[in-house]
């Protein structure tokens, strides 16, 4: 007896391992061993011999493991890089990443440099460089993830031409106009972050669960970039203090070489951490969202009631409209996050929070958003406004289609699937649209 | 007599509901009631019926609940749901066409409207 406790035991831990079995599945599975167990013994057979059986037609574990991680690929995606990886290969993954963020560094380095040479126009600097650094940083990205995900050759190509056209368009467009130029510098790394994304789903731009997964790690990206650079401003402020008494004139050039060279180098180190270091940013996100979720329902709805009572009639300008545009990505990424991370468990207080929270932003953008419309029927349409409108209504159509999958979610009448099914079919709407604003609006505002 | 990987993969899913629609019920006494059915002729690996409940779980097609056995054991209870019911009237007509369609050539008869 004791010894086919020991034996229950031993394969109960073979089969969690993997980590693509949790707890619960894990539970259920012994259950049914257990019962498979007793009921052969009551047959007859010996305690041995019933174990025996019982285990071979639950099936062989590395198969079963497999089925699970098939069915929960985001238990498996926690998986991919580095449970199976031979040592050799993990430290050829470091080697692999560190060289292509060495590459993104003198990339970065170079695009300085072409920047300061003289005849240019100095104030033009920044703009060029932004630009140079959006199409040789995010590419760098791609790039790593082609190749780390052996993307088929076709789709390589296909890939390349496309950012290919982008990169040139970048260059070619003019600089100067006031507003197009920033419309550019800001939607340039979005459109190529949607390149990184091709490349991070090895071109399987049609899966949904893949799609999901790029939702996912963009999220915790940003996260692991954050936290890299936290740590990088006071490694760069202390340097800076500490070498100030004895080498001022050093300092500049740790601001010129080392921070942005540090600065998109965390880029593909962050993106590697993401894969690497998995289940620490997988522990923290959903932690993340359940503190921030609740706090951002409240100051939501307290602004919505405050613009009613007070500011419906204000006007408000185009900075604020920005402001709410941030505040809608904001929100909708919460919820993404969220929902991703929840089980298949029972609607309950978070769900109805996250409800209010996309209800009071939609209420409080449409208040914003007639008061805009006024203001473009009196002024007329300048590029910037037409890149803040139609951001804010492309993210309100998904707001509002999300409050009603919550709700319904709710009401327990359509799984939690539904609403990221949504989602990744909305990303090539958010792609086209970041497409359109930094390559197709430029030129019809004649660059302005 | 084997019955091919692929057609077991295929009636699984119909299988199970149709199983569910006879009332709630967890793996072991599903997987039983699947070998008393077939008369042991369905071979499945016991194993994958869990996989294949967390996905019709995720799709909303059936609810899972821990209970407790008459043991005192945990165990996992699944129900069918209002769309796990469509779903199964869809796959019915797709499986009464395909039998319907086979049994023309092979010469045996299959209601027109369901079983």
């Amino acid at each position: 007896m004791e010894q086919l406790e020991a034996r229950i035991k031993e394969w109960r831990s073979a089969i969690v391992r993997g980590g693509t079995v949790d707890d619960g599945d894990a539970d259920e599975l012994e259950a049914h061993l257990r019962e498979q167990v007793a009921e052969l013994e009551a047959s007859g057979l010996t305690p041995d011999e019933a174990f025996l059986i019982s285990v071979g037609r639950l099936g062989r574990v590395d198969q079963l493991t497999a089925e699970f991680a098939r069915e929960h690929s985001d238990r498996l995606w926690k998986q991919l890089t580095l449970t199976h990886a031979p040592a050799e290969d993990k430290r050829g993954s470091v080697l692999v990443m560190l060289g292509f963020a060495l590459l993104a560094a003198v990339l970065i380095q170079v695009a300085r440099l072409i920047a300061d040479m003289p005849g240019d126009g100095r104030d033009l600097r920044e703009e060029w460089f932004l630009r140079g650094a959006s199409v040789t940083v995010m590419p760098a990205l791609a790039a790593y993830f082609a190749l780390q995900r052996r993307m088929p050759r076709p789709r390589v190509i296909a890939l390349a031409a496309a950012v290919a056209v982008v990169a040139v368009a970048a260059s070619v467009f003019p600089y100067g106009g006031e507003s197009t130029t920033v419309l550019i510098a800001l939607h340039l790394p979005v459109v190529l972050w949607f390149a990184v994304g091709v490349a991070y789903v090895g071109g399987e731009v049609g899966s949904h669960p893949r799609r999901m997964d790029f939702i996912r790690f963009s999220g915790e990206w940003a996260i692991y970039y954050a936290l890299i650079a936290l740590g990088g401003g006071v490694l760069v402020g202390l340097t800076a203090l500490v070498l100030g008494p004895i080498a001022p004139e050093m300092i500049e050039g740790v601001f010129e070489w080392v921070v942005p060279s540090g600065a998109v180098g965390a880029v593909i180190v962050a993106a590697w951490l993401v894969e690497a270091k998995k289940s620490v940013i997988e522990n923290i996100a959903p932690v993340l969202t359940a503190i921030f979720t609740p706090l951002f329902a409240l100051m939501l709805v307290v602004s919505a009631v405050g613009y009613a009572a007070a500011g419906a009639g204000r006007e408000f300008d185009r900075d604020l409209l920005i402001v709410f545009d941030v505040l809608l990505l904001v929100v909708l990424g919460l919820i993404v996050y969220g929902i991703s991370a929840r089980g298949p468990s029972k609607p309950g207080v978070l769900d109805a929070l996250r409800l209010v929270a996309v209800v009071a932003a939609i209420a409080l953008d449409l208040l914003v958003l007639v008061s805009m419309f006024g203001r473009v029927g009196e002024f007329g349409l300048t590029a910037n406004r037409v890149a803040a409108l139609g951001l804010n209504l492309v993210l309100l159509v998904n707001l509002a289609v999300t409050a009603w999958h919550i709700a319904r979610l709710l009401a327990r009448r359509a799984p939690a699937m539904r609403l990221e099914r949504w989602q990744t079919s909305y990303l090539p709407v958010l792609a086209a649209w970041v497409l359109a604003v930094a390559l197709v609006l430029p030129p019809l505002f004649a660059f302005a | 007599m084997n019955i091919d990987k692929d057609l077991v993969a295929a009636m699984a899913t119909p299988l199970v509901l149709a199983i569910l629609m006879e009332g709630s019920s967890y793996g072991y006494a599903i997987l039983k009631r699947v070998r008393e059915l077939s008369a042991g002729e369905l071979e499945w690996t016991d194993g994958m019926l869990y996989p294949l409940l967390h996905r019709l779980e995720r799709l909303g097609h059936v609810h899972a609940e821990w209970g407790v056995s008459p043991e005192g054991r945990r165990r996992k209870y699944y129900q069918i749901t209002e769309t796990g019911r469509a779903q199964l009237a869809e796959q019915r007509r797709q499986w009464v066409t395909a039998t319907r369609t086979l049994g023309g050539l092979w010469g045996f008869a299959i209601p027109a409207t369901g079983v």
